[in-house]
């Protein structure tokens, strides 16, 4: 029983916070549609934020803490901005696929 | 316990994230956001960030979300086609993001003077955090207000564009 008593490094929860960013990033590059592009960009928020409490806890600095607080507003603002886009993207386009929104592509 | 509690809530964070990449709904790939969500705020709380893990829910698995649940709604999203999307992001996304973590993981695991997190080593409380935040960051959260006002306006002014223009192109109101 002493195994699970005992306490996990921090560096677990850092590598937690690693793979969720790169999931997140797979995610940008994989899918297909305007909505879950922008779901990914939030799980790479939010992988963020996790290392920044990891951080926070490790040097015990609320600092860290209210830099997440910030992210979290940040994200709020950018959710509503960015889906209030893409509202207006699928009333100019009709579609919410990826590959036909190309004007500006090269 | 607090070894079984990281174990459980990493778990159903990953599971979320790699079933976010693999439904092929949009409402399905936001429930399981959800799923990430909510045990990223069990994990705040174990690291001692009480108010945090609070206002993740509230904020990300409350607010963000029934925003994304709703705009999936209004906009009748249906399954996506997979295509192979674009060639830039197989030659160098890909690798890249392989790269990335690699290099993240290689430094994580070499650095040294990490500690460990237990569950006696105490929590920040939501005084302490409100101390710094209102004395030391005040004018910095006054500026997010202004964010957060702007934001809305943003949205609003986004969102309505057309929709109650009497002198409106009539088949954009009529795609409406």
């Amino acid at each position: 029983m002493s195994f699970l008593s005992q306490d996990v490094p921090l560096s677990w929860y850092l590598l937690l916070s690693a793979t969720l960013f790169s999931l997140g990033v797979v995610g940008f590059l994989v899918k297909r549609n305007l909505i879950t592009v922008f779901m990914s960009i939030e799980l790479m928020l939010n992988g963020v934020n996790l290392s920044f409490v990891t951080f926070a806890h490790q040097w015990h600095a609320v600092k860290g803490q209210i830099f997440v607080f910030f992210v979290m507003v940040v994200a709020a603002a950018e959710a509503a901005v960015g889906l209030a886009i893409i509202i207006a993207v699928f009333r100019a386009r009709a579609t919410l696929a990826v590959d036909r929104i190309d004007l500006m592509k090269l | 316990m607090h070894l079984i509690l990281f174990f459980l809530f990493a778990a159903c964070c990953l599971a979320g994230a790699i079933n976010l990449l693999l439904q092929t709904h949009p409402i399905a790939s936001a429930l399981s956001l959800i799923v990430v969500m909510t045990s990223l705020a069990v994990l705040y709380l174990l690291l001692g960030a009480e108010f945090l893990a609070a206002a993740q829910i509230i904020v990300y698995s409350g607010a963000i979300m029934v925003l994304f649940v709703f705009v999936v709604m209004l906009l009748n999203a249906g399954r996506e086609e997979r295509t192979m999307g674009s060639r830039s992001a197989r030659v160098v996304g890909f690798p890249a993001v392989v790269v990335l973590l690699a290099v993240l993981s290689t430094l994580i695991l070499r650095a040294q003077g990490l500690g460990t997190a237990g569950l006696d080593q105490g929590i920040t409380s939501t005084q302490d955090l409100s101390r710094v935040l209102f004395h030391e960051l005040l004018l910095p959260f006054e500026v997010t207000s202004v964010l957060i006002l702007i934001a809305i306006l943003g949205a609003v002014a986004l969102a309505s564009h057309g929709s109650g223009d009497p002198h409106g192109n009539p088949e954009r109101t009529a795609q409406q």
